[in-house]
């Protein structure tokens, strides 16, 4: 199975910062893997750590939210939330018994289209590390299907 | 309100392994306004319960349900239909929550999943501190507002005593002089004459070293 | 005279009394207590036994009160009201007082926070100065503090603590005034390493008249080294240590700390003993209690008077 698993990672992107570089990523042509699912929000402080909580629990391997650069944020301090909200989030999977590392916070600026790309790339290949997340591999171990 | 905070998962994990499926109540008042049991939290526990056990092989069944008030039979009346279906009931409410559903559904098996903690007030977001005991025969009134059984780490009614330094507490610098306070309150009310007054002996019959408290309101009960 | 305390006849008759203390062992080894109190034969006219101090276990204060009284010496026993509820310290005064023990201090007690059992739940159904009442209440008007007559009251001579130099010290005056309002024979106050903002507080109970109405002993502790000295003044609430005795202790070799410290104490008893309202001294030697006969002696208060 670990030759054939293909993470597949959800990434919160701000609409003001990280999914802006995504798009200069896609201009410039730089490569990043297709495992990377984004989703647009209006900034990182809307994401809620149930929102993590339930990507994993629908099939992602992976999470990550990507917000503005420290003291850039569109509304003042969103991403600042966003950060202590992945914090607890981390500290919530330790507890379950599920490792931390698929969870991140990560900052860059409208024009970081490398960064993007890079970091979309690194966090796959540290996934794919980790091999499959709690859903797939209660199917792998168990033939159990999602619970919701 | 009553504060609360959520029991270690540890804990939680090994109420509910021995059943299938569970009833996850939320209440909606305290709980709810100190982030601990309502709503978000039952769907954020639920969804993590859930996957803890999909690791280990297991599914559980998790039916969320969040309350108006667990505290209040009228309420818990609508858990009926739900927990039929249910082996086992986890509440996020108070310690009051949960004995209330443990008392409604008797052969039912409910657990907490937080600790209750204190009566408190919210001093800024996600900070809220210890501000009532419920003695039963509240001194605020003398005091100047601030209460020196909830707040005074040894109760005195005759404060400070000699470990009050810059303000703090001598056990936790974290933590204000209640005895400080009042101080300072009582100057600006212009009150000073007040600490040289004895507090007398405190009757605690009216706080729980009477045994536990019931209040009847003859106009209102049924 | 309200009691037979012999600290009461010392006061009483004008000279100036002087106290020491001991620390319960933290076991049963009653040898222990007997050491030390026996260092202190003849050089003060009443020991203080501690309770529980720093909230560790230690021997009961009024178990070791016993012990010091067959040594025929004369005991003062502490009671924190942090340990015991109204029923159990009522009982204990009347106890300690059938085995004649009668004189007491009334103290709040360390949280225990700062003890070996942190776990333990924290009484204080009393407080110092409400317990302050009770044993004076059990004394003049023979009468429980719930209200109810006393079969042979106990007469104990009632003393109490100060801290001049906790915060709010605008309060600290005040304070005293409400324990001697309460109550109190005498006041054992904290240690004084600051004897002009000792001054400067007995200037504020001079001027309420509690000199008068109350005994004031002033609390000393000479100090081993000037690791101690740091330690006071860093890490015990409520205490002020200038820096100027914490430099002066570490100007002297370590092997000379010792007699600097005994020093800077004999030279505070000799000053305070100059200040209107200062009925004695309450020498706290913690753990060298071989001390205190040679720092009474160097102060001229030797010998103890008769009563």
């Amino acid at each position: 199975m670990s030759n054939t698993f293909e993470p597949e990672i959800v990434a919160f992107c701000c609409h003001y910062c990280a999914y802006t570089a995504a798009d200069m990523a896609g201009s410039k042509r730089l490569s990043y893997p297709p495992n990377v699912k984004i989703i647009r929000v209006p900034c990182t402080g809307k994401v809620d750590a149930i929102h993590i909580m339930k990507a994993f629990q629908k099939g992602a391997d992976g999470v990550y939210v990507a917000g503005c650069l420290e003291g850039d944020c569109h509304f003042k301090n969103g991403n600042l939330r966003a950060a202590r909200r992945v914090q607890r989030v981390q500290a919530l999977l330790d507890e379950i018994g599920i490792d931390s590392r698929r969870v991140e916070m990560i900052t860059m600026s409208a024009g970081m289209g490398e960064r993007f790309a890079k970091t979309a790339r690194e966090f796959t290949e540290k996934i794919r590390e980790l091999g499959p997340g709690p859903v797939k591999a209660a199917e792998r171990d168990f033939g159990l299907s999602a619970a919701g | 309100m009553i504060t609360a905070v959520r029991k270690p998962m540890e804990e939680i994990i090994a109420c509910v392994s021995p059943y299938d499926r569970i009833l996850l109540a939320g209440c909606n008042e305290c709980v709810s306004v100190c982030s601990v049991g309502g709503r978000k939290e039952v769907s954020l526990l639920s969804s993590a319960l859930q996957m803890h056990f999909l690791k280990q092989g297991k599914t559980l069944e998790i039916q969320e349900v969040t309350l108006e008030r667990q505290c209040d039979p009228e309420y818990v009346e609508e858990l009926v239909n739900s927990v039929d279906s249910a082996d086992a009931v986890l509440s996020m409410a108070c310690g009051c929550g949960v004995q209330t559903v443990a008392a409604r559904f008797r052969e039912k098996p409910v657990f907490p999943a937080v600790n209750t903690a204190f009566m408190g007030a919210s001093e800024r977001q996600g900070v809220w501190s210890e501000r009532c005991q419920g003695c039963g025969d509240c001194v605020l009134g003398i005091t100047g507002g601030i209460c020196p059984i909830a707040r005074c780490s040894k109760r005195l009614m005759n404060g400070p005593c000699g470990g009050s330094t810059k303000g703090k507490c001598e056990i936790d610098t974290d933590i204000d002089c209640a005895w400080q306070l009042i101080w300072d309150r009582l100057k600006a009310l212009g009150l000073e004459n007040r600490i040289e007054e004895i507090m007398e002996a405190k009757d605690w019959r009216t706080s729980r070293d009477g045994g536990p408290r019931k209040i009847v309101r003859e106009d209102l009960a049924s | 005279m309200k009691t037979e305390s012999r600290l009461e006849k010392v006061l009483a008759s004008g000279a100036l009394a002087v106290t020491s203390e001991c620390g319960p062992p933290r076991g049963a080894r009653p040898e222990k207590i007997k050491e030390k109190a026996e260092l202190l034969r003849n050089c003060v006219d009443a020991i203080n036994v501690t309770d529980n101090q720093t909230a560790m276990v230690r021997m009961s204060s009024w178990a070791a009160c016993i012990i010091i009284k067959q040594m025929d010496l004369d005991p003062v026993f502490q009671m924190v009201t942090r340990d015991r509820n109204r029923l159990a310290m009522q009982a204990d005064i009347i106890g300690a007082y059938s085995h004649g023990i009668n004189t007491m201090l009334c103290i709040s007690g360390d949280h225990p926070h700062f003890g070996d059992h942190p776990m333990a739940a924290n009484v204080y159904d009393l407080d110092s100065v409400q317990l302050l009442q009770t044993a004076v209440k059990m004394r003049e008007q023979g009468v429980f503090q719930g209200g109810k007559d006393i079969d042979n009251p106990p007469k104990m001579f009632v003393g109490a603590a100060a801290n001049p130099f906790a915060d709010p010290f605008e309060l600290r005056v005040l304070r005293l005034a409400k324990k001697v309002r309460a109550g109190a024979d005498f006041i054992q106050t904290q240690c004084i390493y600051n004897p002009d903002k000792f001054e400067q507080w007995m200037e504020g109970v001079r001027g309420k008249g509690l000199h008068e109405k109350v005994y004031i002993l002033a609390g000393i502790t000479p100090m081993k080294s000037a690791g101690m000295a740091r330690y006071m003044k860093n890490r015990v609430p409520g205490m002020d240590v200038p820096d100027e005795v914490v430099k002066r202790m570490e100007s002297v070799p370590k092997e000379k700390q010792p007699e600097e410290g005994i020093k800077i104490a004999v030279e505070s008893i000799d000053r305070l003993k100059e200040v209107k309202g200062v009925s004695g001294f309450h020498i706290m030697a913690i753990e060298w209690e071989e001390k205190v006969s040679e720092i009474v002696e160097r102060s001229g208060l030797m010998p103890r008077p008769e009563v």
